[in-house]
C-alpha cells in the first residue's frame, strides 16, 4: 500500500448522502491531471474511467509501471490533446487506486471495511468527483468524457450538473443494464465469492487474496469486451507452443492461454472486493427510472452539446442502447451528434487503436473548442 | 466542392438563423452553405459512416442513421424546414418519408431530378435503354433511385395527399423559373430538376 501513497488525493470534507442511504465525509478521491489549465479556466475536461481503469489515463501508470488505460487517445497531440486541454481523471468511489474503497479503514471500528463498506451508486462516484471542480476553480467544464461505466458517469454528471460542461461525449454505454449485462457481472462477482480466499469479505486482514476468483472474473468479462469475429481472427484454433491437442487441462489453445494472462495480471493490480462494488453500481445503474420512465427528461435542463459514439461489433453496450440516448436527446430538441464506428474490436474499441474513432473524437473536439 | 446549383435556390426559400434538418445531408456541403448564407441552426442525417465523419470534422452536428427509421425521432414541428436535395428518389417508401417530413418540419423543401425532361425521354425513345445523365449517373442494376418520378408526377402526387406547393420552381441549365398549373407541360419538359417548398 506505501507505493499508494504518492497518489494525488483530495479530501472531500463536505458530507456525501449516498444512495443507499448513508452519508460519507472526510473521504480520499484520488485523481490525476494531464496538460494545464489555461488562465480563462475553459480548457478541463474531466474523464471518466471504465470498471476496472483508473486516473491514470495516459503516459505510463506509476503504481502498474505500464501504459495509461486510455494512451491512445490521451495525450500531446492526440484526440484529447494535453497540449491543449487540462485533463482530470477521478479514481471512482468504491475503486482501489486511493479513493475511498471497501480496502479502506473503516476509522469507527479501525478495521478494513470489506463488505462493510457501503454500497456505492453511479450516482455517488458523480457526486464525489463534481468536487474536482470547485477545488481547481473551474465553472464550467470544456467536456465531460468517458466509454463504457466512464460513458455512464458522463451522463449521470450532465443530469445531475446541467450547466457544468459545454460538450458531452458518451461512448460505447447505456442507460441502463441490460438482464445480459447484470448476467455477466453476477457471474464476475459469484466467482470471487466462491473463492476460499475471499474469507467474507475478510481477506486482507487474514493476509489471503482471492486471486482465483477475481481472475475469472475478469476472464468471463474480458470474453464480453471482444468480438466474435476479433476473437476468432486474433486467436482462432491456433494451438499455444505446441504442435497438437494434449488431451489434458492445459492452455492447448491461445485463446485459453491468453484469458489465463489476462486473469492473472489483472489479480496484481485490482481489489475484489472494488470489482463487487463497481460491478453493483453498474447494475444499479438506471437513468430511465431515475427520470420516472422518461429518459428525456435526465438532460432537459442542459444546453450542453452531445456526441454519442458506438461501434459495430459491441454487443455489451449494443448500438441501440447508444442510440436510445440520442433519441431521448432529440426528443427534447437538444444539439447531439451520433455516429457508430465501424471496428471488430467489440466494446473494447474506445480503448484500442481504432484510427476512424480517434480521428472522430479528436475532430469533435477541436472544432467544438473553436466554437467557445 | 460538390455545391449543387439548387442549393442557392434552397437557401433563398429559407428565412434566416431558423431550425433546419437536413435530411441525406452527404458531406455537409448544404449544411455550410445555409450557415454561411442564413446562418441557420441545422441538423444532419446522414447513412454513410465516412460522410458522417467528414461531416464531423467540418464541425457540423450530425447523426448517423436512415431516415426512412430515424426521423420518427424528432417530435412534431421540431423543425422550421427540413431539407430534402435529391435523396426522395432513393427511398423505399417515398410517401412515408414525406409525411414525416412534413410531421418534424413546418415546412419542407424537397428537390427531385426530373425524369420528365427531354434529354431523359430522348435517351429512352432514341436508344431504348434506361438514361443515364449527369443527375442520374447509375446503370439501371445498380442505381440507388429505384422511385424516380417527374415534375409532373410530384405536382400531381401532391394533389392527391392535399400538400400544399407553396413555391415550385423549375431548374434548366442552372437559370431557375415558377412552376404553374398553365406551364407545368412545359416545365416538366424543359427541366432537369424540380425544387418544391411543401407545406400541409
Amino acid at each position: 500500500m506505501n507505493i499508494k501513497e504518492n497518489i494525488k488525493k483530495l479530501i472531500i470534507e463536505k458530507p456525501l448522502k449516498l444512495d443507499c442511504g448513508q452519508t460519507i465525509n472526510n473521504f480520499p478521491l484520488a485523481y490525476e491531471t494531464y496538460g494545464s489549465l489555461n488562465e480563462k479556466k475553459d480548457n478541463a475536461i474531466l474523464v471518466f474511467h471504465a470498471l476496472t481503469g483508473d486516473q491514470f489515463v495516459t503516459g505510463i501508470n506509476p503504481i502498474t509501471k505500464k501504459d495509461g488505460w486510455w494512451s491512445y487517445a490521451v495525450g500531446p497531440n492526440k484526440s484529447i490533446d494535453t497540449n491543449k486541454y487540462f485533463v482530470i481523471c477521478a479514481n471512482v468511489i468504491g475503486g482501489c487506486m486511493g479513493s475511498f474503497g471497501p480496502s479502506h479503514e473503516n476509522p469507527e471500528t479501525k478495521k478494513i471495511y470489506g463488505t462493510d463498506f457501503p454500497v456505492i451508486t453511479i450516482n455517488d462516484m458523480v457526486n464525489a468527483q463534481v468536487n474536482l471542480l470547485d477545488f481547481f476553480g473551474i465553472k464550467k467544464l470544456f467536456s465531460v468524457i468517458g466509454g463504457s461505466m466512464g460513458g455512464m458517469q458522463v451522463l449521470q454528471f450532465i443530469s445531475n450538473f446541467p450547466n457544468k460542461a459545454k460538450t458531452v461525449i458518451p461512448i460505447a454505454c447505456t442507460s441502463n443494464h441490460s438482464a445480459q449485462n447484470i448476467a455477466f457481472n453476477e457471474l464476475g462477482r459469484q466467482a470471487i465469492t466462491a473463492d476460499h480466499n475471499w474469507q467474507d469479505g475478510k481477506y486482507i486482514s487474514q493476509n489471503k487474496v482471492p486471486d482465483k476468483g477475481l481472475a475469472v472474473a475478469r476472464m468471463a468479462a474480458h470474453i464480453t469486451y471482444l468480438s466474435k469475429k476479433g476473437l476468432q481472427e486474433k486467436f482462432g484454433r491456433k494451438l499455444q507452443e505446441r504442435d497438437d491437442l494434449k488431451f489434458g487441462f492445459d492452455a492447448d489453445f491461445q485463446i485459453e492461454s491468453y484469458l489465463r494472462y489476462q486473469g492473472s495480471v489483472f489479480v496484481d493490480r485490482f481489489d475484489a472486493n472494488s470489482y463487487l462494488y463497481i460491478t453493483r453500481a453498474m447494475d444499479y445503474f438506471d437513468l430511465i427510472k431515475q427520470n420516472n420512465g422518461n429518459l428525456s427528461n435526465a438532460f432537459k435542463d442542459t444546453k450542453a452539446k452531445f456526441f454519442v459514439i458506438s461501434f459495430t461489433s459491441d454487443w455489451l453496450y449494443p448500438t441501440q442502447e447508444n442510440k436510445e440516448i440520442v433519441i431521448a436527446l432529440n426528443a427534447i430538441g437538444a444539439n447531439v451528434g451520433f455516429v457508430e464506428i465501424k471496428s471488430d474490436k467489440g466494446h473494447d474499441s474506445f480503448l484500442l487503436n481504432v484510427p476512424d474513432f480517434l480521428k472522430t473524437l479528436k475532430n469533435f473536439l477541436d472544432q467544438s473548442y473553436l466554437e467557445t | 466542392m460538390n455545391m449543387k446549383p439548387e442549393f442557392k435556390i434552397i437557401s433563398d426559400l429559407i428565412i434566416r438563423a431558423s431550425h433546419v434538418l437536413d435530411v441525406g445531408c452527404g458531406d455537409g456541403v448544404l449544411m455550410e452553405f445555409l450557415i454561411k448564407e442564413k446562418k441557420v441552426n441545422i441538423r444532419g442525417i446522414e447513412i454513410s459512416k465516412t460522410k458522417v465523419q467528414n461531416c464531423i470534422a467540418k464541425g457540423l452536428t450530425i447523426i448517423e442513421g436512415n431516415a426512412e427509421e430515424d426521423l420518427k425521432q424528432f417530435p412534431d414541428k421540431s423543425f422550421d424546414y427540413v431539407v430534402l436535395s435529391q435523396t426522395l428518389q432513393a427511398f423505399l417508401n417515398p410517401e412515408k418519408v414525406i409525411n414525416e417530413l412534413l410531421r418534424i418540419g413546418k415546412q419542407a423543401i424537397v428537390t427531385i431530378p426530373n425524369f420528365g425532361y427531354w434529354k431523359i425521354r430522348l435517351h429512352l425513345l432514341l436508344k431504348g435503354t434506361m438514361p443515364v445523365t449527369r443527375t442520374l449517373p447509375d446503370e439501371w442494376y445498380n442505381t440507388p433511385n429505384i422511385h424516380l418520378c417527374t415534375i409532373k408526377d410530384f405536382v400531381f402526387f401532391s394533389e392527391s395527399k392535399n400538400f400544399k406547393l407553396s413555391k415550385s420552381i423549375a431548374l434548366k441549365s442552372n437559370q431557375p423559373s415558377y412552376i404553374k398549373k398553365s406551364n407545368l407541360s412545359i416545365k416538366n419538359l424543359s427541366s432537369n430538376l424540380g425544387i418544391f417548398l411543401i407545406e400541409r
